[in-house]
This record gives C-alpha cells, sequence and structure tokens, in this order.
C-alpha cells in the first residue's frame, strides 16, 4: 500500500521524466501494434485476394503431374474432366482450367506465356471470364491483365501472335484479339498469362474435354479424390501460399523487426537509465531503511504504472491513427508487383485482439523486467556505494 | 554488550580499493558510544570521519573487526535486519544531504514515518510539522529540493533524521551550510532531544559552535583515534 503510495508520488513528482517515460512507451506501443497490424493486414488481404481470383473456395481437383512451381509439367499434367462433375460445371460452381506453356509476339518480340482455358460461364472465381463468351467475328478471344497489357505494350483490341504445341507436340500459331485488359491485384492471374475460353484451348491443344485443374465452389460436396484427380482442400492451397507469403514476407518482416527493436531500445534507454540515474535515490531510499525488496517493487511497480499509463495514452492517441490505417489503408512505398504477391497498393491495417493484448503484455513484461533488473543490482550494492553514484 | 552501550567498535578498519591498490581509511578504531552520549567526531579531513559513521549507520561494511550497533553485529547482520536498524532505530544526516529530489519538503521528512508501519496521517503531519519547526523551515513545506538553497537543504536532512525521534542519530557535517543562528538553533533541538528523550548523538564535525555543544570529543587523525576527551559542554 504505502509503495503504490510512493510509485504514485514518484511517478506524479517526476513529471518529465514520467511523461518521456510513458510517451516513449505509448509510442512503441502505437508503433508495434500498427506495424504488425500491417503485416497481418497484408497477409489477410493476399490470402482473400487469393481465394476469391485464383483459388475459390470449395478446394480443387489437380491432375496428378501437375506441380504449380515446375512449368515443365504443366504440359503433361491434362486428363478428362469427369462425367459426374458436367452438372456443377454447367452451373458454374465446379471450374475446369486447362493450362499450357506458350509464347506471344507482341511486337516482334517473344515472350513466355502460361495459357490458360476458363469458361466463360464460371460463377466461383473473381475474373472477368464472361467477356470470352462467343463474339462475332472473334475466333481468339483473349482476355490477359493490366501488368501483362503493360508490359507487352497491348491494347483491347489489339492482335497478337500466340504459338504453342498441341499434344502431340506439333507447333501450331493463331492470331488472337485481346478482348478485355483486366484489373487484378492478384499478381499470378496475370503477369505472364494469357486467358482463352476453356473450349478454344481445347480445340487448340486439341485436348477435348481435358482439364489441368479444377477449381471447386463452396458447396459441390466433393472433398477428396476422383479418378484420375488428386484433391486438394482450401488448407492445403493456402498452405502454399502461407509458405511463399512467409518467405516473400522478409520485407514486412524486417519492417516490423526494425519498428520493435526502436521500441525496445527506446523502452531499454528511458527505463534504464532513468534508473540508473537514479542510484542516488535508491542508495538515499536505503539509507532510510527501505528493504531491498521494497526498493525492487517500488521500482517495479513504477515501471508496471508507466506501462499501466502508456497503455492508456497509446489507445488514446492511437485509436484514430489506428482506425485511419484500418479504413483509409497504408499506400505502400513498393508497389505491389515488385513484392511479388496479390496486393492492391493499399494496404488495410488488422488488428486482432491476439495482436493487442499480446503486444500489450509483451510490452508490460518488457518494462517491468527493465524496471526489476536494473534496481535488482543497484540494490544489491551497499546503501553508501549506491550513494556515490556510481 | 553493557546496558547502556549503544556502539562499540573493536580494531575496525575499513579500507578502499583503489585501482589494484588498496587505501585503508580506518586502521584499528576502537569506540563505545553510550547512550545518552552528545558526542562529537573532530579531525582533518580525510581522517575517516563520515568513513566511520557510514559503518555505524550500518551503510557501509567494515572490513575488519568488531562492530556493534544497537545490539546488532553489524559485520553478520543480514540485509532485512539493516533496513529494520536503519528505519527503527538510527537517524542518519549526510555531508550531501541526499534528499529525494521529487519530494516536497513535507514529504521529504514525512518519508521515515511512511514506511514504519502505525503512523497515521495526522500523527506524521504532526511529526512533520514539530521536525520542520526545530529547524525553522514551516513556511517551506511544498517546496522541492531544486527549489531550497544548501543550508535549507541541510536543514531539511536534519528534520528528516529526527522527525521519528530515534534512538541514535549520526549526522555528518550538520552545520556546515548554516549561519550561526540556524546552527544554534539546529543544535538547541539536538540538545533538547538528547535531554528530554535520551536520543543519542554522534557527529562528525569542524564546526566550533558544534564543539562547544559537545559533551564528549574524540579526536580522529588518519584512521585512529588520536584524543578522547570530555567536550565544552560536558
Ligand atoms: N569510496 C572511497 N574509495 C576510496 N577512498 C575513499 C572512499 N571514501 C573515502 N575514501 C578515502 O578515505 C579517507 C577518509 O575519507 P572520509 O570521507 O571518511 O574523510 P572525512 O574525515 O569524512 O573527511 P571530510 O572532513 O573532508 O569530510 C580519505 O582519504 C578518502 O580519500
Ligand atoms: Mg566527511
Amino acid at each position: 500500500m504505502v509503495l503504490l503510495q510512493l510509485a504514485l508520488k514518484n511517478i506524479m513528482g517526476a513529471k518529465l521524466r514520467t511523461w518521456l517515460n510513458i510517451f516513449v512507451l505509448a509510442m512503441s506501443f502505437i508503433l508495434i501494434v500498427w506495424g504488425k497490424a500491417i503485416v497481418v493486414g497484408m497477409g489477410d488481404q493476399i490470402i482473400d485476394a487469393m481465394k476469391d481470383v485464383e483459388l475459390g473456395y470449395g478446394g480443387q481437383l489437380w491432375h496428378p503431374d501437375y506441380d504449380e512451381e515446375d512449368p515443365l509439367t504443366i504440359n503433361d499434367a491434362h486428363g478428362s474432366i469427369p462425367d459426374e462433375l458436367v452438372p456443377g460445371i454447367e452451373a458454374g460452381q465446379i471450374v475446369p482450367i486447362l493450362m499450357a506453356t506458350g509464347n506471344i509476339y507482341p511486337e516482334g518480340k517473344v515472350r513466355s506465356v502460361l495459357i490458360r482455358g476458363i469458361s466463360p460461364d464460371q460463377q466461383i472465381l473473381d475474373l472477368p471470364s464472361s467477356v470470352l463468351k462467343d463474339r462475332k467475328g472473334v475466333d481468339y478471344p483473349a482476355l490477359i491483365g493490366k501488368r501483362m497489357a503493360r508490359k507487352n505494350n497491348l491494347a483491347v483490341g489489339d492482335m497478337v501472335t500466340v504459338r504453342w504445341r498441341d499434344t502431340n507436340g506439333v507447333f501450331d500459331a493463331r492470331e488472337v484479339e485481346i478482348v478485355h485488359i483486366m484489373n487484378t491485384v492478384v499478381y499470378t492471374v496475370d503477369v505472364g498469362q494469357i486467358w482463352f475460353p476453356l473450349e478454344t484451348l481445347q480445340k487448340m491443344l486439341v485436348m477435348p474435354n481435358e482439364a489441368t485443374i479444377i477449381a471447386l465452389g463452396k458447396d459441390t460436396g466433393i472433398a477428396g479424390d476422383l479418378t484420375g484427380w488428386t484433391y486438394k482442400s482450401l488448407d492445403d492451397l493456402l498452405a502454399n501460399v502461407l509458405e511463399l507469403l512467409r518467405m516473400k514476407n522478409g520485407g514486412g518482416n524486417i519492417m516490423y523487426g526494425i519498428m520493435f527493436s526502436i521500441a525496445l531500445l527506446a523502452i531499454f534507454d528511458t527505463q534504464v537509465l532513468s534508473i540508473f540515474r537514479r542510484k542516488k535515490e535508491i542508495g538515499t531510499l536505503m539509507a532510510l531503511g527501505l528493504t531491498r525488496n521494497k526498493v525492487i517493487g517500488l521500482f517495479t511497480l513504477e515501471g508496471s504504472l508507466h506501462g499501466a499509463l502508456a497503455f492508456i495514452l497509446g489507445g488514446i492517441l492511437g485509436f484514430p491513427f489506428f482506425r485511419y490505417f484500418a479504413v483509409k489503408g497504408y499506400a505502400m512505398p513498393i508497389e505491389g508487383d515488385e513484392y511479388g504477391f496479390a496486393l492492391g497498393n493499399v494496404i488495410y491495417a488488422k488488428y486482432g485482439a491476439d495482436l493487442l493484448i499480446g503486444t500489450t503484455l509483451l510490452l508490460m513484461a518488457t518494462v517491468v523486467l527493465v524496471s526489476y533488473l536494473p534496481t535488482r543490482r543497484i540494490s544489491k550494492m551497499t546503501p553508501t556505494n549506491a550513494l556515490r553514484g556510481r | 554488550m553493557e546496558n547502556g552501550t549503544l556502539v562499540k567498535t573493536k580494531g575496525l578498519t575499513k579500507s578502499y580499493p583503489i585501482g589494484g591498490e588498496h587505501f585503508l581509511a580506518l586502521k584499528g578504531v576502537d569506540l563505545e558510544i553510550n547512550k545518552g552520549d552528545f558526542t562529537g567526531l573532530v579531525g582533518p579531513s580525510g581522517s575517516g570521519k563520515t568513513t566511520l559513521l557510514n559503518i555505524l549507520g550500518v551503510l557501509d561494511n567494515p572490513t575488519d573487526g568488531e562492530v556493534e550497533v544497537l545490539g546488532e553485529d553489524v559485520k553478520k547482520i543480514k540485509a532485512v535486519a539493516a533496513a529494520r536498524l536503519r528505519s527503527k532505530m538510527l537517524g542518519f544526516i549526510f555531508q550531501t544531504y541526499n534528499l529525494l529530489p521529487v519530494y516536497t519538503v513535507f514529504e521529504n521528512v514525512e518519508f521515515p514515518l511512511l514506511i514504519l508501519n502505525g503512523w497515521s496521517a495526522a500523527k506524521r503531519k504532526e511529526a512533520v510539522m514539530q521536525a520542520l519547526e526545530w529547524v525553522g523551515l514551516t513556511d517551506k513545506v511544498k517546496n522541492r529540493p531544486a527549489q531550497l538553497s544548501g543550508g535549507e537543504s541541510q536543514r531539511v536532512a536534519v528534520a528528516r533524521a529526527m522527525v521519528k525521534k530515534p534512538q541514535l542519530i549520526l549526522a555528518d557535517e550538520p552545520t556546515a551550510n548554516l549561519d550561526a543562528e540556524n546552527s544554534l538553533n539546529i543544535l538547541e533541538t539536538m540538545q533538547s532531544l538528547n535531554k528530554d528523550l535520551g536520543t543519542t548523538f554522534l557527529f562528525a564535525t569542524h564546526d566550533e559552535k558544534v564543539i562547544g555543544f559537545l559533551k564528549r570529543k574524540v579526536t580522529l587523525i588518519d584512521g585512529l583515534i588520536a584524543a578522547d576527551e570530555a567536550g565544552a559542554a560536558a
């Protein structure tokens, strides 16, 4: 009780020191929460976009030879679409996608591309596939993304030569027409990709009724392998993404790590130094008969109170700041493209309860520790040595 | 320890490490302080007065020899018992005041009572105001140490040591920064505490005014007691 009274007195008496400590702690709290919320928001955003645009919500069936990380396997990974899927396909809830490698020749240059066939009537992926529906006078309608268009200087209505090998290994080529340029945050359906109607591509490759992967809508009831097809649950698919994300996320984590270190350094600096500067005071307290444990308790309590006040101040100062970044988002200093992921240019921060509680506990533990340890060390000295302030 | 003996040292030495060497600041001090004494340690600067007071105040460890303070063996005393001794029985006045910087004058003087159990707020206030009256500082209760002159700080330190009326007050140059009037005030207060309550005082001092009040004068030269004689007020 007396210790609390003394701690409060010290805190209120040392106005500047108290405010400095609390301010630094509050800023650290804000910085850490914000940094992590951006990283979390970024991850969630990537995953949501991938689900919407590329993965679907019901998992996928993969041809057993398909390996998304090995382009050389793609031309061999195709098989007949099982009959039992036809009703689902017609309803747009099951979406076979056929893939093949090829080249395009924009402005006389040659570029490797992944050619993809998708049903124009599909309902589950957030891709403007309906633009590939039959059009008068367009035999080979093609859909590309804005990055692909920019890179190859292609516009709607442009014709471009596409060359591929069919199922027998024979080269073939056609002039195709760009009918639409889609604006998507998902890099992997855009860069180096060109989309055709599924049936058109099946004809081009001489692979009637075949596909490479089959994306499933939410309620197809399929949750296991079919003959000739391997089932990948959404979690399996995401595991890949998450793994990639973890690797790619280095940038975000480094940013977070730097913020965290700055915060810890600032806390360490203000707390530890302010305690070492109070050596003489500690010596006085001991000389006046405060026991060692009480001295340690007093300073640790002060540290904890700093932490608690910082939490309140951090909440007050942080709330509008946090809100801004949750609602308006954070404009990435790098383009999502350079990041190599499905990223908009604006990241919306996500503050989970675990983040807030975790950061609070972490900072509390830090501030208690950086109060406790130096005080313990000083209070081991004789009062005269502490009083000398050395 | 005989009844009535508050402090007893035998062959007390204190060495300070300096670089690789040791400096012997006390070279074998035999001293007894009895209850009710009003004793001064005098001697040239550097003779070991502060060193001796610190050890008797259980603020520093002796290097060798025997030291008993209020029945406790200082060489063996545990930290908790030492803290209890300091808070309950001892008052210490530092040469450098050592006031708590964020506390007001009132709070500084109140502190020793606050850490003793059993003092109500009203009783504390009464005792603090009384102690501040002894040192003539009742008009500065709300000042902080940074807002005091050197002499005023010293008077606060004196009030802080005396407020709980301890058995033994160890005072290191308590009048060094005071003018004649304040010195006399404080000395008279100490003298009356000594007379009325039997509080024992041990000073380290150069001050002739203090020396004039002493019942007993112990001269320390170069870490040894050179003379132990009756004082001017004996
Ligand atoms: N921490 C220390 N480390 C090394 N030497 C010390 C230390 N403290 C004191 N000394 C030395 O011990 C001797 C006695 O010092 P002390 O402070 O006891 O003297 P004093 O009699 O109180 O002097 P003054 O009248 O100037 O206050 C001095 O020579 C001093 O240099
Ligand atoms: Mg001295």
